[in-house]
């Protein structure tokens, strides 16, 4: 989902870097206020981000004879929401923009309302309506994780498709489809693997730390929301 | 207990088969989506207006280099991950050994 360097405009980055500045920044408030008020969870708070560096590095190869990464952000938004979520996955794309040269400076705004907002909200909301359903810790990590990683890829066909539209005046549509082709039909088997690896996870957790889960159940799905 | 072996194995088993079943019976050169979406651009006419200024100090990374600063990447998370799972379990054996006591 990295939008390389230069293949946005910069009035697009511009408008992607507004976007994410205000989840980017209650993100921050609220990391601080996590770390001062309850020092405790640090260790979930690095987990979160681990998960993250761990997973989005993973090229995995799909169905379409191309690979491409998941991006392990189900964990960070369940427990923390999407503002921590957007911090932690800003930190590693610029691990990645400045030292693989995977996306870029100038597409950083864009690349984190893909795979650090917009993507895991949609996550959020299946975690929350599954286990307001009374769906186990399994299956709703599963599809929050799955969803997530999917919609972020979904989120950057729309972003490259309204940059052809400005910039050489294609037609959305056209762009929509050939952009999906790209990234979103690649990405299905890859979200359903890390569905599966995160749902694991999350059910190593709920067996041996349930506790954690009330980090969980406490968290809103509301981006700018500071409570924690 | 023995649930939750089940739900490790199948669950690895179900990943393995999915990854390895690609790579045997789906062709292709397994180029990365992220490239793939910049030359769909470069379809329509869409010529970038920067290139990677990483590439201008130390030049394109050589494929061994790329894949040896994505193991780093992937360290720094596997470094975490086990350090959590470790302390997990020894709190857990410490909990257990006060509640026998």
């Amino acid at each position: 989902m990295h939008i390389m360097e230069g293949y946005l405009d910069p009035i697009w980055c511009v408008v992607w870097f507004a976007v994410m500045a205000p989840f980017f920044i209650v993100g921050i408030i609220k990391l601080r206020k996590i770390l001062a008020e309850h020092p405790e969870q640090k260790m979930t708070v690095a987990l979160s981000g681990a998960f993250i560096f761990l997973i989005s590095s993973l090229k995995l190869p799909s169905v379409t004879g191309s690979c491409a990464h998941p991006t392990g952000t189900g964990i960070a938004v369940v427990f923390y929401g999407v503002g921590v979520c957007s911090v932690l996955s800003t930190i590693v794309l610029i691990f990645q923009a400045l030292l693989i040269a995977h996306g870029g400076f100038t597409t950083l705004g864009a690349n984190c309302v893909s795979m650090g907002i917009i993507g895991p909200l949609i996550g959020l909301i299946f975690w929350k309506v599954l286990r307001k359903a009374g769906a186990n810790v399994f299956i709703s990590m599963f599809f929050a994780a799955a969803i997530a990683d999917l919609m972020t890829y979904v989120v950057t066909a729309i972003q490259m498709s309204l940059n052809l539209v400005t910039s050489v005046g294609a037609n959305f549509i056209d762009a929509m489809i050939d952009m999906l082709s790209v990234y979103a039909v690649t990405q299905i088997p890859l979200a359903i693997v890390e569905g599966i690896v995160l749902a694991m996870f999350a059910h190593y957790l709920a067996t041996s730390r349930a506790d954690i889960f009330e980090i969980a159940d406490s968290n809103k799905i509301n981006p700018f929301s500071t409570e924690v | 207990m023995a649930n939750d072996k089940m739900i490790y194995i199948v669950g690895f088993a179900v990943v393995a088969i999915m990854v390895v079943g690609i790579l045997a019976f789906v062709p292709g050169d397994y180029g990365g989506s992220d490239d793939a979406g910049g030359e769909e651009a470069e379809k329509y006419g869409y010529v970038p207006w920067l290139t990677d200024w990483i590439d201008a100090i130390y030049g394109e990374l050589p494929g061994e280099i790329e894949a040896m600063l994505f193991a780093v990447q992937s360290a720094i998370g596997a470094v975490i991950i086990g350090y959590f799972i470790g302390t997990n379990s020894a709190r857990k054996k410490m909990a257990a050994g006060a509640a026998a006591e």
